[in-house]
């Protein structure tokens, strides 16, 4: 255990209704940017809206998909393809692979909460 | 080190005000900020300007269009300019220089650049009033006034003898005609320009030249000009003793550098003319150097502005402390008179021992064409190309490299260099922003196990950053596949085991209207970024539903996303249509004040329209609402879909316009906006064969001639630019639309993903006639089937931006932050260049000092 501890809160960030199937949309957070991606399962993913490769904020607006078994999200700007559930990157075109933030996600009825660490 | 001197200004004097010092300075003063005092002192009492272009000052070109960018000797301040007032002397010991009028300039550095001065024959009379040389502004200009007096005088067109038939007397001889003077080339050996050409090729260029009305006289030496009695020149006489009448004579025989500062003050020289330079382009003096025509290479001092350009940029970078070499020169050269091609490269007279040649002759047409060869037939060492020069640009790169395919194909008419079966050499460069050559791509196929372009982009960064180069390579991996025995996928993605032709006739026969419905029916998994967009443009075509209807939103690409298209910040550009490239004043303004209202970076764009920059998502919606409140409609500009119709001004404004190309373009754009295909379409109309509009690059080129429309098919700009191809003539207004929609209908049902029309008619079995026979002979029984389903576009179509505007749901998508839909994107900032904003580099970020965030940007309305 480290001898700094960070709090942990679970912040909300918007109602399910808010999010559509396989598209994605920003939520912000102080000045933290996260895209939010709700999947036909029913399961919601938030990773960094923060393209590696660009540095532009655009993460939500990349097709999503699936890559063998992993759902997946293409980086609009450049397409590089970034597994939703831990961030990392799938197919980096040429690229030096650089992965996603992820937060832990929590739904309480029709609420979304993300993790945080501040 | 205790005492801290003032850095002194290095002192750098250039001698000669041309095209090469021009270069050297722009060279140099771009690439530092260092404090320089540099002198520029030109004989010419003008700007440096294009002396290649020179001929265009008959075409109407003036002293304002041919000059260079002044903006360096104008406003840099390190730059002091003295024209008109010619170095004198070269001091060396003092090393100063002195110009006529006296004034002295000391230098740490010297540049010579002062070029050529143009021979005249040592004959009698030489120098009669209506002789000229042709070399400078002053020049051409005198002989304009000239030929304008005398004709005036005389009461006649005149008659006007070049003598000397190399490049430039042909084109002097060009401009004679020009001016309406009766034009003769004089040439003493036995064809024309005989530096470059062969014998049979002199030949076929005498035939074309006469063809275009100028007469050539080769084997005729010049003994004298005699003058009549106002003094004037009147006639020349050869050495066979006959005469020929000439009111006036331009010699074009040559050019001799100007080497006189530099031999009196004692620097070596070559004996054939030229001050001696070593690779690093110094003297032998280390403190002069000396660049452009008036240098002396390996023994040779050659008139062509390249190598002084290469001889520039070597002088700045040693000037600025960097190490470069001057590799020699490149000899090719490609005629600019208009009408006649001529090229010659290379070993052109195959004087590499055992050299082959391969010539292919077409004397009717006048076309001559040879290749050189090494002796076992494989590398190329030269050419020369007359009456068709189309293949110059290819085969030059391919010089001292293998051909990889039987060099008579490089030879044939329209053979272009993308050769059936034939390979590229290995070390041709495929995909110049990796510098990654075609053996380099083989040996990823063969060693590395790569099976397609996008494993060979992991491997070798082919196609990692601008992309255009991903079908030549899918095309070498095919061919190595092909090789090894293994056929090569035409599967769309890891989710469909079809083509995007199957999958459309799947989609087509099948009636399935969504993207579930057919991944599960006839795929895998949830789609990625290739087969969604490409199973959005299919249902777009079948179904004609909105392209943020429902399912639909989430295939959308990068741009069809929100209907705008992504900038390298994550904002948007906004582009409305106007077809044609028609536009009201009215609308200009509203354009004008919907940018400035949102502080947008505006442009014209290269399609006839202007662009507004900057625009963040949530704004999409407010500006799309006052654009179509104001009439405007979606550009389409983000889909792979109709972009613009380019036309030209046509017949009712332009003197020799024959149709009304405007009128018809505004027709074609209205009628195909928002069709979607496999990738972008772009059309152009001109309303003659001038051309302005260039429709033959684009998708479709329609022509217009006295007979009625000429359609031109599968041109293309970009990456791998190809003229289109004459598919029809002569057609009116109605025929012409049927061909367009048949031919458009049948390239959405039948090409690739991201394949445009060139690439797809390259591949048609059966090429042009097989299309020609699909659209007006309906050989496939389709064209009823073709007919509906455009019919079926054009009722459908709806602007997609007013539909989306009256659309809440759809509204939603444009919020900025689920949890704060206005607010804007923190991350953005820009800086002020030029009058107009754009976004922030990562070091003016950091600097922070200049920015201008994205939320000061104050909406005005
Ligand atoms: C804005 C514009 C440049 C300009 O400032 O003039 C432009 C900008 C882009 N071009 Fe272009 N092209 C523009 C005219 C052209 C032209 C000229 C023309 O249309 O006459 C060409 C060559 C002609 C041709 O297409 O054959 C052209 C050939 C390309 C290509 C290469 C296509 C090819 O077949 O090789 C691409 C890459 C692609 O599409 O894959 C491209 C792609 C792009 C993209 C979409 C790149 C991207 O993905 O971000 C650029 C973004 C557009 C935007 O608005 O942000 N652009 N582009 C021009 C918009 C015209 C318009 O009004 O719609
Ligand atoms: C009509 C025409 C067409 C051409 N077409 C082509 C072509 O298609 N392709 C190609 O490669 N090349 C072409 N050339 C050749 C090309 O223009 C030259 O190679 C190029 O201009 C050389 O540049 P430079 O700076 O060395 O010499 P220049 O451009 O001649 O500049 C030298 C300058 O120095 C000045 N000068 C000379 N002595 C002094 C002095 N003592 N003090 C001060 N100033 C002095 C001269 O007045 C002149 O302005 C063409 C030339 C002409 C005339
Ligand atoms: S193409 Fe013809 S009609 Fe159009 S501007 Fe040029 S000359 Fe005029
Ligand atoms: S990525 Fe290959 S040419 Fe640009």
């Amino acid at each position: 255990m480290s001898a700094v501890t960070a709090t942990r809160t679970w912040v909300r960030i918007c109602a399910i209704g808010d999010l559509e199937v396989e598209r994605g949309r920003a939520a912000l957070h102080g000045d933290v940017q996260v895209a939010l991606f709700l999947l036909r399962d029913g399961t919601v993913h938030a990773v960094s809206n923060r393209d590696p490769y660009s540095s532009a904020q655009v993460i939500s607006r990349g097709i999503v998909g699936t890559k063998g078994d992993a759902p997946t999200v293409a980086s609009p700007m450049y397409k590089q393809v970034f597994d939703l559930r831990t961030g990392s990157c799938l197919e980096a075109h040429g690229k030096d692979p650089r992965p996603l933030q992820v937060w832990p996600v929590a739904r309480r009825g029709d609420d979304i909460y993300l993790r945080w660490e501040e | 080190m205790s005492d801290i001197l003032s850095p002194l200004r290095e002192r750098i004097v250039v001698v000669g005000a041309g095209m090469v010092a021009h270069r050297f300075l722009e060279s140099l003063l771009t690439r530092t900020d260092a404090d320089l005092d540099v002198t520029l002192i030109g004989e010419e009492g003008r700007h440096p300007y294009d002396r290649v272009g020179l001929t265009g000052f008959f075409g109407g070109r003036g002293d304002d269009e041919l000059t260079l960018d002044p903006v360096h000797i104008d406003t840099d301040p390190r730059v002091r300019f003295l024209p008109g007032d010619p170095v004198r002397r070269i001091d060396r010991a003092e090393r100063q220089v002195v110009t006529q009028s006296g004034e002295v300039v000391g230098y740490d550095r010297l540049v010579l650049a002062t070029g050529s001065y143009a021979a005249r024959l040592a004959v009698d009379g030489f120098s009669l009033p209506g002789c000229f040389v042709y070399r400078t502004l002053g020049d051409v200009a005198g002989l304009q006034a000239f030929v304008e007096t005398r004709s005036r005088e005389l009461g006649r067109p005149l008659t006007g003898h070049v003598i000397g038939g190399g490049l430039l007397g042909l084109e002097a001889a060009g401009a004679l005609q020009q001016l309406g003077v009766e034009a003769t080339v004089v040439q003493s050996s036995d064809r024309l320009m005989s530096a470059q050409l062969d014998l049979p090729a002199g030949t076929a260029l005498a035939r074309l030249i006469e063809a275009r009305g100028i007469r050539v006289r080769t084997g005729a030496l010049t003994t004298l000009l005699t003058p009549d009695r106002s003094g004037s020149v009147a006639a020349l006489e050869f050495r066979d003793g006959s005469h020929a009448a000439a009111d006036v004579v331009v010699f074009t025989v040559g050019v001799r550098p100007r080497d006189e500062l530099a031999r009196s003050a004692g620097l070596t020289c070559d004996p054939r003319g030229g001050v001696v330079i070593d690779e690093r382009c110094d003297t032998d003096d280390p403190a002069v150097m000396a660049i452009g025509e008036v240098a002396s290479f390996g023994g040779m001092a050659v008139g062509l502005v390249a190598p002084g350009y290469a001889m520039a940029e070597v002088a700045a970078t040693r000037i600025l402390g960097g190490e470069a070499t001057f590799d020699g020169y490149d000899l090719s050269t490609k005629l600019k008179l208009t009408g006649v091609d001529v090229a010659s490269f290379g070993d052109a007279f195959a004087e590499t021992p055992g050299a082959l040649d391969v010539v292919y002759a077409d004397p009717a047409a006048g076309v001559y064409k040879k290749l050189v060869l090494s002796d076992d037939a494989k590398t190329l060492l030269g050419g020369i190309l007359v009456g068709d020069a189309s293949a110059y640009g290819s085969l030059r790169p391919l010089l001292g490299t293998a051909l990889g395919a039987d060099p008579a194909a490089f030879l044939l008419p329209e053979g272009g260099v993308e050769l059936p079966g034939g390979d590229l050499p290995d070390e041709a460069i495929v995909c110049s922003c990796s510098a990654v050559t075609a053996g380099r791509i083989r040996h990823a196929v063969h060693e590395e196990g790569c099976t397609d372009a996008g494993g060979v982009k992991a491997c070798t960064k082919a196609g990692a950053t601008c992309g255009s180069c991903v079908v030549a390579v899918g095309k070498i991996v095919g061919r190595e596949l092909g090789k090894m025995g293994k056929t090569v996928s035409h599967a769309l993605c890891e989710h469909f085991d079809l083509s995007r032709r199957q999958l459309f006739d799947a989609v087509r026969v099948s009636g399935l209207t969504t993207f579930s419905a057919v991944i599960e029916r006839f795929g895998r998994g949830r789609g990625c970024d290739v087969c969604k967009p490409a199973l959005a443009s299919i249902l777009a075509v079948l179904t004609g539903t909105h392209v943020l209807d429902g399912e639909n939103a989430t295939l959308q690409d990068t741009n069809d996303h929100v209907m705008a298209n992504m900038q390298k910040d994550g904002t948007y550009s906004v582009v409305p249509r106007m077809p044609g490239g028609e536009v009201t004043p009215d609308g200009l303004i509203t354009i004008g004040e919907i940018a400035r209202d949102f502080a947008l970076y505006t442009k014209i764009t290269g399609g006839q329209r202007v662009d507004m920059f900057g625009a963040r998502l949530e704004q999409l919606p407010d500006i799309w609402r006052r654009l179509v409140d104001a009439g405007f409609e979606s550009g389409h500009a983000y889909g792979k879909s109709l972009r613009t119709v380019k036309s030209c001004v046509g017949s009712t404004w332009c003197r020799y316009g024959v149709l009304d190309s405007v009128g018809m373009a505004v027709r074609l754009e209205l009628r195909y906006r928002g069709l979607r295909a496999p990738h972008k379409l772009k059309l152009g109309v001109s309303g003659c064969a001038r051309e302005c509009a260039e429709a033959r690059s684009k998708d479709v080129g329609v022509i217009a001639t006295e007979k009625g429309w000429n359609m031109y098919v599968g041109g293309n700009g970009g990456y791998s630019p190809r003229h289109a191809e004459l598919l029809a003539e002569g057609l009116d207004d109605d025929g012409l639309i049927t061909a367009i929609d048949r031919y458009f209908m049948y390239y959405i049902r039948t090409a690739d993903r991201l394949q445009r029309t060139a690439p797809w008619i390259q591949e048609l079995e059966g090429g042009l006639d097989e299309l020609r026979a699909v659209i007006f002979d309906d050989s496939l029984g389709i064209c009823a089937d073709l007919d509906a389903a455009m019919a079926g576009h054009v009722e459908g179509y709806e602007d997609e931006w007013a539909a989306t505007l009256a659309d809440p749901e759809k509204l939603r998508r444009f919020e900025s932050f689920v949890n704060a839909p206005t607010t804007p994107d923190p991350s953005l900032a820009y800086v002020a260049e030029r009058g107009q904003v754009r976004p922030a580099t990562e070091d003016e970020r950091r600097s922070e000092a200049v920015l201008i965030a994205s939320t000061t940007l104050a909406v005005r309305r």
